[in-house]
């Protein structure tokens, strides 16, 4: 009731020619209208809802196995029962790309699940208890940095032995710094408010504000980096397979398909060159999704993600 | 300011010598004993039939009998004095191999480093004053596609392009410019290029939207208001305060740089340090690998030193405290 009585004194106000006050939405509206708006970004969300189910269903879109070699089809050009051509082995390129967006989404998705967690626990228990526990934590990531994510992944799996779960492992520690960079901020700004005051003076413990008051409000900026990440991590499992680092063969991988063509590249350039726009597509897809959806739940990490 | 200089000094002294342990005990907990690989590779005969006094012998050339807090301080103790031990594969000092390869990563990387800045900030600056205008429609597209273009892939088409079908450059391969100088950057141009591309499109945004915020502020309207040539407000008034953001990431451009060189060199058949990483990571060769990464690590630090203390002097509102 009392809500309504505000409204309906605002309405008056604006009636009698004051400034208009501006139209009430939620957070969800205002997030719809902002993610919805631009066609950039809608583009992005088809590319990762196609991604999504090629990688899903790729057993039933895939014309031909992608893994049994075949010599008597070796390097077809583009036909129309190989729309894409075949490889030196004879296996359908085709086929292999659309088995190839399992291996880019399962090591994205992975990679970014484990990172993901280790880092927001690392940054926020660093910044909520500060001191000794600070310093070790901070440092450790600080060892981190200074390797290009590329180099760092590539000595952790090369030394690991290669294989698509050295890879994913190899990955996480290299995408470990970011989270615990954004959270261990707002971990630092959040513990110092009146609410969290609040919370211990009625005894909350530790891990509960932690979990139930800090973690919240690290959602946005969280979100927006998975999601870049997502895109740089296929990005770089692309050129570890490419270095000839991750699934082993007759596994199917977008960089080691690019890396395979390239040996063929005078006569038959599609090898290299369809894997490697499949790549870029779902990179820019990743990218253009996240840029949206840091416009649209808080505009004013723009520039810091 | 000094006493920040000093405390980021000794910050990043102490990241490094964290770095160091970091990269020693890394190399030695994972598995792999690079001595049997070596020596599969150099008999190419089964490893069970190999005499254990050869092993034990080799172990001990190369003190890898003596426990490892020893082997790291003698590592650490050398990389003061310049060396950087043996590596097992080419049974010669990583020193040395370094000094041959590291100067052609460092030149292309220089070179690199110098088209993204100045390609970047031009074309950010141009499309954030001629905001929705057809530069702007041009470079603000290209700009996506530069941050997610996989540079082993543009390096391919680029091969493919000007190389095998209008065979105007050279399609791999690297010459001294002291030795030909006209080749040589022939050979480099399409590395450089592919190196270069994410740092030239992230320049270009980053300044784009630091421009745009910038040309905004009061100050800009004051420059304009008093009958100042675009130009004069552009070069002395706005692009300096839009450089601040800018320089941020190229202290980050480093770190991909030597990252891309790892790509780019497998790509071109460039003999610099990139390329041994990878072929030194396949031959389990630990020594090459650790030099490396610490010559890496320690670059990648200065210039982020560097950058850390040029805010101060292009932003004089930056305070330290």
């Amino acid at each position: 009731m009392v809500k309504k009585d505000q409204e309906s004194t605002e309405k008056d106000t604006t009636v009698s020619g004051f400034a208009e006050a501006p139209p009430r939405v939620s957070e969800r509206q205002r997030f719809q209208r902002v993610f919805f708006s631009r066609k950039i970004v809608m583009f992005g969300m088809v590319i990762l809802v196609a991604l999504v189910f090629t990688a899903i269903f790729a057993n039933l879109l895939a014309p031909y196995d992608p893994y049994k070699p075949d010599m008597s089809s070796s390097l077809l050009p583009p036909n129309r029962e190989h729309l894409l051509g075949t490889d030196i082995f004879g296996r359908d390129t085709l086929s292999r790309l659309i088995y190839g967006s399992r291996t880019a989404l399962a090591v994205g998705f992975i990679s970014v699940g484990i990172a993901s967690v280790i880092g927001i626990v690392a940054g926020i228990t660093a910044g909520y208890f500060g001191g000794i526990t600070n310093i070790i934590i901070m440092r450790a990531i600080d060892t981190l940095m200074p390797f290009p994510m590329i180099v760092l992944a590539l000595i952790v799996a090369g030394m690991l032995g290669g294989g698509i779960h050295n890879v994913i492992i190899a990955l996480s520690i290299a995408t470990i710094p970011p989270y615990t960079r954004v959270t261990h901020g707002l971990a630092l700004s959040v513990k110092e408010t009146d609410y969290i005051l609040a919370q211990r003076s009625m005894g909350a413990s530790h891990l509960r504000i932690m979990m139930n008051h800090i973690l919240p409000n690290a959602f946005p900026p969280i979100i927006v980096l998975m999601t870049m990440m997502l895109g740089s991590l296929i990005l770089a499992e692309a050129g570890l397979s490419f270095l000839g680092i991750g699934i082993e063969p007759p596994g199917a991988a977008w960089g080691a398909m690019v890396n395979d063509g390239y040996k063929y590249l005078q006569d038959h350039p599609i090898l290299s060159f369809a894997p490697g726009l499949a790549i870029m597509l779902v990179v820019f897809a990743f990218n253009m999704v996240g840029d949206g959806l840091r416009d649209a739940l808080d505009p004013r990490l723009r520039g810091l993600l | 300011m000094t006493t920040f200089i000093i405390r980021r000094l000794l910050h990043g002294l102490v990241v490094l010598v964290l770095v160091t342990i970091l990269i020693f005990f890394a190399m030695r907990l994972l598995p792999g004993d690079p001595l049997l690989i070596y020596l599969a590779q150099q008999s190419q005969q089964n490893l069970r039939d190999l005499p254990p006094e050869v092993l034990e012998q080799l172990r001990h050339e190369f003190g890898l009998d003596k426990p490892l807090p020893v082997q790291y301080a003698n590592w650490l103790s050398g990389i003061f004095k310049g060396d950087l031990g043996d590596s097992f594969f080419y049974r010669q000092s990583v020193g040395k191999m370094l000094l041959d390869r590291f100067p052609v990563t460092v030149y292309l990387g220089i070179l690199a480093m110098i088209v993204s800045i100045i390609l970047g900030i031009l074309s950010g600056m141009l499309a954030a004053i001629r905001r929705g205008k057809w530069v702007d429609n041009v470079v603000t597209p290209l700009t996506y596609i530069g941050v997610t273009i996989p540079i082993f892939w543009l390096g391919i088409l680029m091969i493919y392009v000007f190389g095998l079908k209008l065979n105007l450059l050279p399609i791999a391969g690297f010459t001294s410019p002291f030795v030909d100088f006209g080749l040589s950057t022939k050979q480099l141009i399409m590395p450089v290029f592919c190196e270069s591309i994410f740092g030239i499109a992230s320049n270009a945004r980053q300044m784009r939207s630091s421009m745009l915020e910038v040309i905004r502020q009061d100050y800009i309207r004051t420059a304009w208001s008093k009958g100042l040539k675009e130009r004069v407000v552009i070069s002395k008034h706005a692009l300096k305060n839009s450089l601040i953001p800018v320089i941020t990431l190229i202290g980050m451009g480093v770190s991909f740089i030597f990252g891309g060189s790892v790509l780019v060199e497998t790509v071109f058949a460039i003999p610099g340090v990139g390329r041994l990483l990878v072929s030194s990571i396949f031959n389990h060769d630990y020594m090459v690998v650790q030099g490396i990464t610490i010559i890496i690590a320690l670059v990648v630090l200065l210039v982020n030193l560097i950058v850390d203390i040029s805010y101060g002097w292009l932003d004089p509102r930056i305070r330290y405290g």
